[in-house]
Parts: structure tokens; sequence; C-alpha cells
């Protein structure tokens, strides 16, 4: 199985561990794992803020560089969400959607496809899992509570397997972190007060770590942790699943 | 209405200063979608409900016209005199008209956002007319001379002794009495005068049904029942959208209305108004005001199945963050800021923005609405149309240059994290929205391809 990691542009600048986790993760289950170097953004910046007309570029290097892999893999909802939904090509409009439909988010990729049932892994902390909206909401990662329906949850599966991990739980399940790309400074007020108020519910539980599919929004709580000088980090759950026993 | 020519942000933000008081309002509508969430999933077939309730509203929107036409008719036939009004401009102008020909100058008016998107209550009063609010929530806001916050709790940014203030100052009641039970009483007799000496009562509709020509009102007051039954003319004011085909649709609009609103299994009272009682007028007025220009925008049709419940607002992040005035329209919230555009794109543009696109809204919704996916929509709506700032623009034309562009795009990696590295003051400043109450990342070593460039050497 030949798979194409996806890593969306702020996870290389600025998170290289959370991609690192997710390529050594892959290559330990026996994925045959291939980085394309040109790759750049998937374009969601410039979409959610109104610009999807300026996307043209990012849209046709995506397609070159992810063309003839079984799987597109990332370590993100919210960039897999939007190649999903917004990826498209007026040349080869199919090709586009033959893409599209390759790519997953890491944690449904591992247990959809590679249908994985144990990991090697231990992480003996207390862990606070956060859901991000795009994965959750966008890609049903996990049952929602605004929904009448089963529940389920792709990571907590995941998390389930890791030895020794103590998972906490929340007062507010799903809510959003407030984040939201050009949200966090256009809106700064509320998204500021939206990730306190997330953050707080971690901390009044006895998190020591913050976990979710999505780096922007653990980003965004970092931010506020560090101001507050907490000493709760937060982690991508494929550093979790990759942590070493 | 916006007043002041702030957007959302800096609405927002003037909402935020007090912390205390966003603590407050976030809970206590957290609290209502919570009563929200108790209630549907005591109900194994809610989502087929929501299902089935989308489905009629599809049906309504794409044959409005018929079933318009059905319920004037049979209307008509009830006794029921019926007015078409083309903007709110002509539903004023109708009200104002049926109250002149009967020498009315007091009306009393049950809940209805519709008269608040005409601007009705000013416009009356600019020609003389009195309308006192009969719904407890919109009596108090009308007491504070402002605008409803929300569209089924009209004043729920109000505390208790804010409304023990008011009612001290407008309706004497003793200084600093904040006691819920005690000022509903004294609301209730001021009201009870006011419905006795009213000759004309004007209501909302929540659901007409084309089938009877008959109008449903929902209260939790019995409000629009006392102003309805006891004035000498009754005129209810709908948008046209507010159709349902036939009464036994109401066996789910009805189980679905008021659960997603406050978690009650159904108003307290869901009246029928058909026929005028004896010697008595019953009009109804509908209302287009942009509704028919929105059902032929295709994308944002389905916002006119929207059934006015709130829930929306309830489970929304940034409106229980942000406060319902925020939003300087006439209905709040997400379902608001995709409505609003409908109207007035320049002057409701910033509202497609104030949301994190979370999803929530459009999960509550019990008509299916995608209401995140239009708000995604209207953005890009907004920008083709020149709605936004032209520094945003440019700065969103570098970025897609810069994304575009492998080269361009490692350099400017590489420089930035150089910049968070060496040069936080450059980020880490008071200009820079982010750092004001969160700190930058730390800038790593390497990227993640450089480290894959030293450990990884099968590049495709």
């Amino acid at each position: 199985m030949k798979v194409g990691l996806f890593i969306p542009c702020y996870v290389d600048q600025f998170f290289p561990n959370a991609a690192i986790a997710t390529l050594e993760l892959l290559e330990k289950l026996g994925v045959d794992v291939h980085f394309p170097m040109n790759q750049t953004c998937c374009g969601q910046p410039m979409a959610n803020s109104g610009y999807e007309h300026l996307t043209g570029g990012c849209n046709s290097l995506f397609m070159q560089n992810f063309d003839g892999f079984d799987y597109i893999v990332a370590p993100s909802g919210s960039c897999v969400l939007h190649i999903r939904e917004h990826l498209h090509s007026d040349e080869a409009p199919e090709k586009a959607r033959n893409i599209a439909g390759k790519v997953f988010e890491l944690t449904s990729f591992l247990t959809d496809i590679l249908k994985v049932e144990t990991l090697e892994s231990r992480f003996p902390h207390k862990v606070g899992m956060h859901q991000s909206c795009h994965g959750q909401r966008g890609l049903h990662l996990s049952q929602m509570t605004e929904l009448v329906a089963p529940q389920f949850s792709k990571p907590g599966k995941l998390l389930g397997m890791v030895k020794d991990i103590d998972l906490i739980s929340l007062n507010r399940k799903d809510e959003c972190c407030g984040f939201g790309g050009t949200f966090c400074v256009a809106e700064e007020a509320v998204s500021a007060k939206m990730g306190q108020d997330r953050v707080e519910d971690h901390l009044e539980h006895g998190a020591e770590y913050i976990t979710g599919v999505d780096m922007s929004c653990l980003m965004h709580m970092e931010g506020i942790l560090k101001r507050r000088h907490s000493k709760v980090k937060v982690i991508h759950i494929a550093e979790i699943l990759n942590a070493q026993l | 209405m916006n007043v002041t020519g702030k957007d959302h942000a800096e609405l927002a933000g003037a909402f935020n200063k007090d912390v205390d008081r966003v603590d407050w309002h976030d809970e206590t509508l957290w609290w209502i979608r919570a009563k929200r969430d108790k209630a549907v999933h005591g109900l194994p077939e809610w989502e087929a409900l929501r299902e089935t309730a989308s489905q009629i509203k599809h049906n309504v929107l794409a044959n409005l016209d018929t079933y318009l036409e059905q319920f004037e008719a049979n209307a008509k036939a009830n006794g029921v005199t019926v007015h078409w009004a083309a903007d709110a401009a002509e539903h004023n102008r109708i009200v104002h008209k049926l109250l002149n020909d009967h020498y009315v100058t007091r009306m009393v008016k049950s809940k209805s956002m519709l008269t608040e998107e005409c601007g009705l209550n000013d416009y009356l009063a600019e020609h003389g007319i009195e309308v006192i609010d009969s719904d407890l929530g919109e009596r108090i806001v009308q007491l504070a001379k402002e605008p409803p916050s929300h569209i089924v709790l009209p004043c729920i940014h109000k505390k208790k002794e804010e409304i023990g203030d008011l009612f001290h100052e407008h309706l004497g009641t003793p200084a600093g009495n904040a006691d819920p039970q005690f000022l509903t009483n004294t609301a209730r007799n001021h009201l009870r005068e006011v419905f006795l000496t009213r000759k004309a009562a004007l209501t909302g509709v929540n659901f007409a049904v084309a089938e009877t020509g008959e109008i449903v009102v929902c209260t939790n007051e019995g409000n629009a029942d006392m102003g309805a039954h006891l004035a000498d003319i009754h005129i209810a004011s709908m948008g046209i959208e507010k159709l349902i085909p036939e009464r036994k649709h109401l066996g789910v609009f009805l189980r679905i209305l008021t659960r997603s609103a406050t978690g009650q299994p159904i108003t307290t009272y869901s009246s029928h108004f058909k026929n005028p009682q004896p010697g008595k007028e019953m009009h109804i007025v509908l209302v287009d005001n942009g509704r028919s220009t929105q059902l032929g925008r295709e994308d944002f049709r389905n916002s006119l199945k929207c059934i006015r419940c709130g829930a929306c607002m309830n489970t929304c992040p940034v409106y229980r963050r942000s406060g319902g005035h925020s939003y300087h329209s006439a209905i709040a919230g997400p379902i608001g800021s995709i409505l609003a555009p409908n109207l007035d794109m320049e002057k409701y543009a910033d509202l497609p923005f104030a949301s994190t696109l979370c999803g929530s809204c459009s999960n509550v919704c019990p008509v299916k609405i995608d209401i995140h996916d239009q708000l995604y929509k209207w953005r890009q709506v907004l920008v083709k149309a020149g709605y936004t700032p032209k520094t945003k623009s440019i700065a969103m034309k570098v970025m897609s240059t810069t994304l575009a562009s492998p080269t361009a795009y490692r350099l400017a990696g590489k420089a930035g994290r150089l910049v968070i590295k060496y040069a936080p003051f450059a980020v880490n400043n008071a200009l820079n929205p982010w750092y004001k109450q969160r700190d930058m990342p730390d800038a790593p070593k390497q990227s993640f391809r450089e480290w894959y460039s030293d450990n990884r050497k099968k590049q495709k």
C-alpha cells in the first residue's frame, strides 16, 4: 500500500514532531509512506476567508504532488475536510474528485482502512481529548452531542489501545476551541475567550496533556496555556499513539 | 439595529470587557442547550422528525406560490382579510392604515420577529401610535429601549437585578426588588390593564396552514390569546415562508419547535386562529421583504425553512460569548448571519465571518438548514461582491501566491520561524491580535521537510 503523507503547512513549519510521529507510526504499521517534497498548503486559509477563488494554485499543486497514491493521509481533520469538500480542477475534474476521495485523516485511516486493533504504545499521563470540529462534525470521526445517534469515537478507540493512559472527562465534550483560522485574529476577543474556556475545562479535570487530531486547535490552546505559564502541554494524537513502550 | 456603525468583532470586543457577564451569558444559554439535549435525547425518532420537517419545508419552498394562493383563498373564505406586502415599508403602511381606519392609537403586540425586522414599533411611534409589547421578555427590552438580543429569549442578556431596576423606574416596584416571581406578577397586572383597554392586537405567526387558511401562534405566556381575543381587530403579520401544507404537519412541527427552543415538549399555548369572532375583524399580512430573493438564491434557499426556534443561537459558542446585540440585526446568531446579508450585503458583510464554522448550529437545527455551509458560501459571495477590506484582499493574494509556489513557501516558512525565534518582538506585540491573550508557538530548528531530507532518503 503506497501512501502519500500530506503534512499541513503550519505543522511542517511549527510542529514537525507531530509530522514525524505520523510518519513513524504509519511506517511501524507496515505502510509504504512517501512525503512529496513540493507540497505546501491545502488552500483552506484563503477559502475560509472567502477567497476560494484564489486557491487554484494550491489545488493544482496538491494534485501534482498527490497523484498516483493508494491513499493520502494527514494528521489533520481540518485540512482533510477542506480537500474532501473543495479540491477541484476545471481541467481535470474527474482526477480532482478521485484524489479528494483518497484523502484520509490519520485516526480514521488507522481505524477504517488499516483496521488497527492493537498498538504498541504507552503514555502514562492524564490526557484530555479535544474534539476538533472539522474532524468531528465534518469528517464524523466521533459522534456529536447534538445528534440522537449511537456513540462512537475513532480517536477514542485508538487512545483506548494505549497503555496506562488516563483519559479525563470534560464538562463540554465537543465545544469549539475558537481557533477558526483567520477568526482567531479577526474576532480576537471571542476567539481568545473560547480558547480560555476550553482550556479551563481540561484544567478543571486535571489534564496533564491536551490532545486532538488537529494541531491548529492545539496551537490555539497552547498559546493560552503558555500565557498562563501552565505546565499542561498540548500533544498531537499521533505522538501519543507513537509513544514508546 | 446597528446604530453605532460598528461591526460584530468590535461589538463583541466591547461585550467581552466584562468577563463575568460573558461567563454568565454563556452559562445561561448553555443551560438551555443542555435542556434541549435532554428533551431530544428522550425521543428515539428525533432525527427522523428533523428529516421529515426539513422535507415538508422543502416541499413548501418548491411550491410556495401554490400554497400561498391556496392559503389566501381559504383564509378569505374563513372571513379573514388578507394583505400582501412586498417589503417592510409596505407592511408598516398596511398596519398603520388598518389602525387609522379604526381610530386606534394604542396597540398591543405579542412576539413577532417579523415586526422587529420591519421596524414596526419605531414606524408607528413616529406616526403617533403607541405599541406595547406583551411578551414579558419583549416588554422588558422595550422598557430598556433596546432591541431583543435573542429571537426566543429577547432579554436573555439582562440580569434579574437589571430587570428589577427597570421595573422600579417604569412600573413603580420597590427599589432593589429583583424577585422573579414578584416582578412577573407586577408585569402581569400591568399587561392585564393593557389587554383590557387595547382595541387592536398584532400577533406573529408560527405556522400558517394552506389547507385550512388558519394560523397557529405558539406562546408560553398566553399573551397572544389575551391580546387577540380582547381586541376588536386582530392583525397577524407573517413572512411568506411560514406556510405548511396541511394541519397534520403540525404533528411534526409542534413537536420539534419547543424541544429545540427551550427543551419543553410543547409550548404552553399553541393557539389556532381561523375565523374572526362575530362583530370583529381579523387581518393577515403576508410579507415578502427579501424572501423571494432568497428563494431565488439556490445556495441560500434553505435558510427559509427556519422556524425561529433559536437553537442555533443557544449552541453557538460565538453567540454565547458575544451577545445578541453584537450581530446588529433583528435576528442574531448563526441563522441571522445567513439571513441578514440577503437584506443588505454591505451592512451585514461582517456577520458570516462571525463564526468558526464549527457546525454545531447545523446539527441542532430542527429543519436541518446547512447553516455553517451557508456561512462559508456567503463569505465567498461577499468577497466577490467587494464587501471586504482592501488590506485583507491584498494579504490573501500574497498568501495564495506564496502557498502556490513550493520555493516561495519554503523561504517564507523559514523566514517565519526565524522571526519567531530571533525577533519575537516582531510578532509578540500589541499589533498582533494573536499575542494579546495568547503566546506564539515555539519555533523549531527544522521544518518537517528539512528533517525528512536529513532522515529519509526515499523522497518521491
